[in-house]
């Protein structure tokens, strides 16, 4: 019985003692001087995990007693988290070693929370749950603050540490509800429970939902609950922001989902409208606000809440369409970051790094081809068609059609417009601006390489969208019509 | 006769106090951690309680997680505090303001 369960969550064991060989390995070595190894060994053994997980799974697994599920619904995810982090671990390189911050300790850090970003999108539990979550945040708070020097960087830390421990406590408040009234805390029993009184919940139980979706709001940093993440992305180092902006919000996503209908699935009515709520708040304000930034790792970081926004308006429909909607997003907002964070990481001006959004001033000048590829991706962020950001909008805003969410549709189509706003104006810089802001931007291969990778992804992608909307739809379909 | 109502109320009061420790605390970092601490506590207590109104060991088991990771969380919080005095010599709450917005 062991052995089947343990063969069903090989690859989070695998990634698991990776993680600890690792660091045995980088404290037994020579420190520091292993981490360009590491790094590149930690993308690599991602990549390779992503190419297992993604050829050789297949069907609805369920081990030790429901408390994790591997499903098409948690493969997905994984992929797209794997992949992500990956990418960013490759790009980070050049950059954390400039900053003198490459130690052997971020690759392991980095790998213990894709450890716990798995757990996370296959917990069926609501202890699964947890420690999963915690032990992506407890990874993450000390990489925000691994600029240990760094004024900046610590008080990003210190932010994401206070507001992070207070919605994992939101989160816990709501799981002991559940629990207390539920009577368990697997959500095969807790989906019983939610709908015991002719298709009602108990009160007890929604007030238990409404902390758990609360906790879990502040994790994908949805408005009113995104205070940290300004703050946060603009303090920390920027590989660390641009991992911030891409797997962790999956997997918080795919948690969400996750909750929402494994557990909660049979009352759709009690939480549709809170998310969106959730869901327009986020990209109202993700849109406006962003309109008076500077610096583009807060632009990024406002950016990121809208985008949660209509993430969570797939998510909101309560459909397999939305789900699908969802996944399909969050594997294209991934890749747009990837590729706008590979210019933002470097970024400088006299060997220091800079996060002015005037550096990209007449970039177009000094170099067309990378001017281009922005342009594409900021294009595709704001959801200009055809470009494939505007197939991720589609989809989301036909799913709340499709579900009923007709004025969700229509206030995601005005914020939408807004935030066009602000990816714009940064266009018109790297188009028209003053050369004297410029900054350099002196790329090495692998940025180059990420940044192209993810403009022709936009553009060719247009085509089929790399055939993910089949498997988004069975990944979907999976979680809701269980 | 003390029952389940009886211990979620004062788990209730102890969470509330949590939350407004760390939003109404104007002094030092400190309060802050003892105020996380103080929610985590108050989620045992519920749990525990659960526990034994159901008959129940789940919410026990759970309980024991929460413990571990209330601690591990100290810990990085903490480490993460020293990080910041260094950098700023001082950790009141008002002084961590270098970033708005």
């Amino acid at each position: 019985m062991i052995g089947a369960d343990i063969a069903i969550i090989l690859p989070e064991i695998a990634l698991a003692i990776f993680a600890m060989a690792a660091l045995i390995f980088g404290v037994y070595t020579s420190k520091d001087e292993s981490a360009p190894f590491l790094t590149w060994l930690t993308a690599a053994v991602f990549a390779a995990l992503a190419i297992w997980i993604g050829l050789t799974g297949s069907g609805i697994n369920v081990a030790f007693g429901g408390m994790f599920v591997d499903d098409s619904f948690a493969r997905f995810a994984k992929v797209v988290i794997l992949l992500s982090a990956a990418a960013i671990l490759l790009m980070s390189r050049d950059h954390m070693a400039k900053l003198g911050i490459l130690k052997f300790e971020y690759p392991i850090l980095i790998a213990l929370s894709v450890v716990g970003m798995m757990m996370m999108v296959s917990a069926g539990d609501l202890m699964a749950l947890y420690m999963g979550l915690e032990l992506q945040s407890l990874s993450l708070y000390v990489v925000a603050s691994l600029h240990r020097d760094d004024a900046k960087s610590t008080e990003a830390g210190l932010k994401y540490f206070v507001l992070g421990a207070l919605s994992s406590g939101m989160l816990l408040y709501g799981s002991s509800l559940v629990y207390g009234f539920a009577g368990t805390t697997g959500f095969a029993g807790i989906i019983e429970a939610a709908t015991a009184i002719d298709g009602h919940m108990p009160i007890g139980l929604l007030i238990g939902l409404v902390f758990l979706i609360a906790g879990l709001a502040f994790k994908v940093s949805a408005a009113p609950f995104h205070m940290w993440t300004p703050d946060v992305y603009e303090g920390s180092p920027t590989p660390v922001t641009a991992f911030f902006a891409t797997a962790p919000k999956v997997a918080a996503m795919g948690l969400f989902a996750r909750v929402v209908h494994d557990a909660f699935g049979g009352a759709v009515g009690d939480w549709q409208q809170i998310l969106a709520l959730l869901a327009v708040i986020s990209m109202f304000l993700g849109s406006i606000a962003a309109i008076g930034q500077s610096d583009i790792k807060r632009l990024m970081a406002y950016s990121s809440i809208a985008h949660m926004g209509f993430a969570l308006m797939g998510l909101a429909a309560g459909t397999a369409l939305g789900v699908q909607a969802m996944l399909i997003y969050m594997s294209i907002y991934v890749t747009m970051n990837i590729g706008a964070f590979a210019f933002i990481v470097t970024m400088e001006r006299d060997g220091e790094a800079v996060s002015d959004i005037r550096g990209l001033s007449m970039l177009s000048r000094r170099d067309p081809t990378k001017a281009l590829a922005l342009l594409v991706i900021f294009f595709s962020l704001a959801g200009v068609p055809p470009l494939v950001g505007f197939f991720g909008k589609f989809y989301v805003l036909n799913a709340a059609v499709d579900a009923g969410l007709g004025w969700l549709a229509v206030a995601g189509v005005i914020a939408s417009v807004i935030g066009a706003f602000y990816y714009i104006r940064i266009v018109y810089f790297m188009y028209f601006g003053n050369a004297e802001d410029a900054a350099e931007t002196q790329m090495g291969p692998v940025q180059w390489g990420l940044l192209m990778a993810s403009a022709v992804i936009l553009v060719v992608g247009i085509a089929n969208l790399f055939g993910i909307e089949g498997a988004a739809l069975a990944a979907a379909e999976t979680l809701v019509l269980r | 006769m003390i029952g389940l109502e009886h211990y979620l109320t004062v788990a209730g009061a102890l969470f509330v106090i949590g939350i407004f420790g760390i939003f109404l605390n104007r002094k030092n970092v400190i309060v802050i951690l003892m105020s996380i601490e103080l929610m985590l506590l108050a989620v045992n207590i519920n749990l525990v309680a659960f526990s034994s109104f159901l008959g129940d060991l789940t919410g026990q088991i759970f309980t024991l997680f929460v413990l571990t990771v209330a601690a591990a969380e100290a810990a990085i919080g903490l480490a993460i505090l020293v990080c910041f005095f260094r950098t700023r010599g001082t950790i009141a709450v008002e002084d961590v303001s270098n970033m708005k917005g």
